[in-house]
């Protein structure tokens, strides 16, 4: 199946003044209608500047895309047209936010929020805009909808602002959601929710997800693919179950031992394995592989050269000493 | 819950003016020399005896504290006193300048806000581009220039250079009768005064405005309006603007008192008819009665206006909500 969106060695550079920093490195991924791919990382490995890339509304001129493709359909949006962009925008591609409540703005009521949405691509009338508001926020089971579509931001909880915030997202006929740490902000017992609806839409509408979550775990449920991005670039993508069973990389390895287990019937909680020290900050890379200096494994070559994504069976990896490998010798 | 909340705020203005009514009066005391003296003074020296007589008679020799709630009591009834200058009632005197001042302060304002708005929304909007930088210069140098100065400047320039605005007064004298005729000669009279009033006011809210611009763009909503596809003039207009302004209308409020003082500076330089001029006249006249007459009605108008601002902010932004 031909896939809805790919981007092909898209880069992104920050340029305060001085030197280009590059934020996201020849960066390859695809998603297929009805689909769902997960972009895990840690913050600051250029997650969300790839997804504001996709939708073209990266902080320019400070931020901005050096290179690349993303492929919608049949057209480039790297070279899109603003004018265009405008049209695809909240429409058919739509995006969700990490911190629902100041994603709305606080002096319009949530309603007008929806109608604006719906208005800027449909031409309609401000009542059926309305009406058609109140039948997105009933889709995403805000109780009390009629009610409540008149209420400003502050009045609802965080919950209720993130279901607000995928009614407007479904409002057009979006053919890709990019759900940036959609229930991050959010209680517990609110994030099943809100993945729930997510995969509600998708199934009703067929449209495609691009997840962008920190939490491996969340991926795992919610995708069939994933993408772990390190410091600005892809270090292994594919199945998501795979990856999931037996990482390949080691970085990948490390995130999973950092997701706390549910100690089944007596068993002894292990400790929570972490990964020693930080992401390195964008413009401080080491020369070789970027996760060297925090890899268990690291070997001389690691710190010399830089390792490509490569292909082992239907998964990619940009490692010298993958674990399957290892296991192999 | 708004009536009890506006019975708690005039509760809360009664005591602030009979403060502000105290203090008044006795910083005004405190000040060397009397209207006794003056007229002394003006007269060329008198006997001691007929300075004892009129103190007698304007009830200066009185103790202060008799005197303070004298004032105090007379002013529960309304009665500003006497302005023995004018020989007029305080009050009506202060009724006769108000509308010149109202009118005054009221055009520079809009002035101010309006044109504060324009610019710092036109600057923020290509922030650090050559327009910004132009507006941002031109606003620091309104924002540095002595009222007094600015306005002698742009007499100079309008009716001196140009000739083609009056340089003070409020109508012509011996103008035309019908009323469109009347409005039309006080607008130009009102063009210089409530523009040089308005530079340095236009200034700070150009510089606020721009600031709170800036920052309202990095917030997450807006770049949620950019997501819904809306374009760079949409998103600065319905989501960016409306919430810029409301730090403005706080500090409006705020400065409201400095703007009457301000229009003390512009009247006395383009002899506009109005409080400002007379208070002028007052403190050199030791006038104390007209003094503290002007000084409490300006009081009176900054608690209400501030009373005004804040059913307005919380009408403006949802989340401030009245009596809370």
């Amino acid at each position: 199946m031909r896939p809805i969106l790919e981007v092909r060695e898209l880069s992104i550079h920050a340029s305060s003044g001085g030197q280009p920093i590059p934020l996201v490195e020849k960066v390859s991924f695809s998603v297929e209608k009805g689909a769902t791919l997960a972009l895990v990382g840690e913050s600051g490995c250029g997650k969300s500047m790839t997804a504001l890339s996709l939708m073209r509304i990266l902080p320019e001129p400070a931020v901005r895309i050096v290179g690349g493709e993303i492929r919608f359909e049949d057209e480039d949006l790297v070279s899109a047209s603003e004018r265009r962009m405008e049209q695809l925008r909240g429409n058919i591609i739509s995006m969700i936010f990490q911190d629902p409540i100041a994603s709305l703005n606080p002096i319009q009521t949530v309603g007008d929020q929806i109608v604006e949405v719906i208005r800027t691509h449909n031409p309609i009338s401000r009542k059926e805009a309305r009406a058609r508001a109140i039948e997105l926020l009933r889709s995403v089971r805000l109780p009390d909808a009629e009610r409540r579509i008149n209420y400003y931001p502050h009045r609802l909880s965080g919950g209720m602002c993130q279901r607000v915030m995928i009614a407007m997202a479904m409002a057009g006929a979006p053919k890709v959601i990019i759900a940036d740490e959609p229930t991050t902000a959010l209680d517990t017992t609110v994030q099943a929710q809100v993945m729930a609806l997510l995969r509600k839409a998708q199934t009703e509408t067929g449209t495609a997800i691009i997840l962008i979550t920190h939490n491996l775990a969340a991926a795992a449920e919610a995708a069939e693919n994933v993408a772990v991005m390190y410091a600005g670039r892809i270090i292994e993508q594919g199945p998501v179950r795979e990856i999931f069973l037996s990482p390949a990389h080691p970085y990948t390895e490390g995130l999973l031992g950092a997701i706390p287990d549910n100690a089944e019937g007596g068993v002894e909680i292990a400790p929570l394995a972490e990964i020693p020290g930080n992401v390195p900050r964008p413009g401080t890379l080491p020369s070789g592989c970027a996760f060297a200096p925090r890899c268990k494994n690291v070997q001389q070559r690691c710190r010399n050269e830089r390792p490509d994504l490569t292909a082992h069976g239907n998964r990619r990896v940009a490692c010298f000493f993958p674990y399957s490998q290892m296991i192999a010798q | 819950m708004m009536k009890r909340y506006l019975v708690r705020r005039a509760g809360q203005a009664v005591v602030v003016l009979i403060l502000i009514a105290c203090v008044n009066f006795l910083i005004l005391k405190l000040a060397p020399g009397d209207l006794v003296d003056v007229l002394a003074g003006e007269s060329g020296g008198s006997d001691p005896h007929y300075l004892h007589l009129l103190r007698e008679q304007y009830g200066l020799d009185r103790p202060l504290y008799v005197q303070l709630f004298q004032y105090l009591s007379n002013l529960v009834q309304l009665d500003l006193g006497y302005s023995f200058r004018f020989n007029m009632p305080v009050r009506d005197l202060i009724l006769m300048r108000l509308p010149a001042t109202l009118l005054l302060m009221f055009s520079s304002l809009a002035i101010a806000l309006l044109g504060g708005i324009t610019f710092g929304v036109a600057a923020a909007r290509a922030p650090r581009s050559l327009r910004d930088s132009l507006i941002s210069t031109t606003a620091l140098l309104a924002y540095s220039t002595p009222l007094f100065w600015a306005g002698l400047m742009l007499i100079i320039l309008f009716s001196v250079k140009f000739g083609v605005l009056p340089s003070g007064g409020m109508a012509t004298v011996d103008g035309p009768k019908d009323i469109v005729s009347i409005i039309v000669d006080v607008s130009r009279h009102l063009v210089l005064p409530s523009i040089t009033l308005a530079l340095f006011y236009m200034a700070t809210y150009t510089r606020l405005m721009r600031a709170s611009m800036l920052d309202i763009y990095n917030m997450d909503f807006v770049r949620t309006a950019k997501a819904k596809g809306l374009t760079p003039h949409q998103v600065a207009y319905r989501h960016v603007v409306p919430n810029s302004i409301l730090p403005l209308i706080s500090l409006f409020g705020v400065q409201l008192g400095s703007v009457l003082g301000g229009s003390v500076v512009v009247e006395v330089v383009f002899g506009w008819p109005g409080l400002g001029s007379l208070a002028f006249d007052a403190l050199f006249q030791r006038d104390v009665n007209l003094l503290m007459g002007i000084l409490f009605l300006s009081s009176v108008m900054v608690i209400l206006v501030n009373l005004a601002i804040d059913l307005l902010y919380s009408w403006l932004d949802p989340r401030i909500e009245v009596g809370a």
